[in-house]
């Protein structure tokens, strides 16, 4: 009980971090799914492809292979070091951050790419019957719907991005993870530190997951006859 | 390609094994999964309210915390745990638990809360027609589960379990954490002795794209052939 009280300030101070990559990654990778999801859903072939291998790659590897090939990989590469990309390579924090970006960018276009796939055609040949031009049928039409279908999924992608920036502990930054992983490994006591981590974390999918819901209630005028 | 010669020049045969061991490994977290799915779903799909609270609790806690932690709590814990049960049969002294079951064990516990949502999923989309036709036909609970709802949910799920392999084939990169050599280990020690981590790591990503396509292709053999007849 004693280690549980002692280890609660400094684990909910690691909080932070995590919070702070979580939220900056899921920004960030919402705009790189949505333009990997556009180009997927362009008639070009060349974007087609381009996006196709870079969803396949990022979610056929693990996270953490990718985050090491961009932490301890990429700075290893001359031209890199000497150009401005090392600005953001030479820093863990910068790296873990682009890491997750380009991992939850490749799920979230593939959960956006199904979204547009999924808009009931009627729907479109309705706007054209009306004379919307194609930048209104897009932005007025496809993307609110695209966006309201894509919510149970993205939730889930939130979920995951909030469990995958654990790893960033890996490149020696002091996310909850990484400071439990301190506690433990100096206590010994891992079953109080994993119950208060491991608390932390459940509080913050629950978060998630009704913020989810309600913005789905929210949003659910589409459907309502 | 120096680097992966076969033999004591290259890292070839050391990555080959460890490539065998991150199979190894996720086969068998797999099936201590799929076993523990089963003892959950039963919970989950019980009329007990006790036992659905511990269903639900499995499942919650082990897809909402990350991988990582609970790593840590088995390999931190876990040669505590083997010694404090070994305490009651009376045998006293330090017992180091293999880093291998460390790590099918904890993917394993990982992996099972993600079954017994697919299997619950897979249970509950049964047409009930055929719950009530094995009552009807006389069949014990054990038998007609046997024989008439697992080969149906087994096809249902399928599709899902294809999902659940991919994400317990990744997982099993973080046991590299606890010195288990994988994949990952191997590319890390390679990487550190040849100072080459970009060579190793996106070496490491294309074995790990192999996997992942050599299982797919597998997945969708199984899926074709149990869609016979549909």
């Amino acid at each position: 009980m004693d280690l549980i009280i002692e280890s609660l300030p400094k684990l909910l101070n690691a909080t932070k971090l995590t919070i702070q990559l979580t939220i900056i990654s899921l920004i960030l990778g919402i705009f790189v799914g949505g333009i990997f999801a556009l180009m997927r859903i362009s008639k070009n072939k060349f974007l087609y492809f381009l996006s196709y291998y870079y969803s396949y790659i990022f979610r056929g590897t693990p996270l953490l292979v990718q985050i090491f090939i961009i932490y301890f990989g990429l700075g290893q590469v001359e031209w890199i070091r000497e150009s401005f990309l090392w600005i953001v390579l030479k820093e863990p924090y910068s790296c873990a951050i682009l890491a997750f970006t380009l991992n939850t960018g490749a799920y979230t276009s593939e959960i956006f790419r199904s979204a547009f796939e999924t808009i009931n055609k009627g729907i479109l040949e309705a706007s054209k019957s009306l004379g919307l031009n194609s930048i209104h049928t897009f932005f007025k039409i496809k993307l609110p719907i695209a966006i309201k279908q894509s919510l149970p999924a993205y939730g889930n992608e939130m979920i995951l991005v909030l469990k995958g920036t654990s790893l960033a502990s890996t490149v020696t930054l002091l996310d909850l993870t990484g400071v439990a992983k301190h506690i433990i490994s100096t206590t010994f006591r891992p079953i109080e530190v994993f119950v208060v981590a491991g608390g932390i974390y459940l509080l913050m999918t629950f978060i998630i997951h009704n913020f989810i819901k309600f913005l789905e209630k929210r949003y659910d005028y589409y459907e309502k006859k | 390609m120096g680097l992966l010669a076969y033999g004591d020049t290259g890292w070839g045969d050391e990555l080959f094994f460890a490539t065998l061991m991150t199979i190894a490994v996720a086969f068998t977290a797999i099936l201590i999964g799929f076993l523990l799915a089963s003892i959950f779903v039963s919970f989950k799909l019980s009329k007990n309210k006790f036992l659905n609270i511990i269903g639900a609790s499995y499942t919650t806690v082990f897809r909402g915390v990350p991988e990582l932690l609970v790593i840590y709590l088995f390999f931190f814990g876990g040669s505590g745990a083997v010694m404090y049960i070994a305490k009651i049969f009376g045998h006293s002294g330090y017992i180091e638990v293999n880093a291998f079951i460390t790590g099918a064990v904890s993917i394993g516990v990982i992996s099972g809360a993600y079954s017994t949502e697919v299997f619950r999923g897979a249970i509950e989309s049964i047409d009930r027609g055929q719950f009530e036709a094995s009552k009807v036909l006389g069949f014990k609970k054990n038998i007609y589960y046997y024989k008439v709802i697992i080969p149906q949910m087994l096809r249902l799920a399928l599709p899902n379990i294809n999902n659940v392999w991919q994400i317990t084939l990744k997982d099993t990169s973080l046991i590299s954490v606890t010195g288990l050599v994988e994949i990952m280990r191997q590319s890390y020690i390679a990487a550190g002795s040849t100072r080459d981590p970009l060579f190793f790591y996106s070496f490491a990503a294309v074995l790990y794209l192999f996997l992942t396509f050599v299982s797919m292709q597998i997945f969708n053999k199984l899926e074709k052939k149990f869609k016979k007849g549909y």
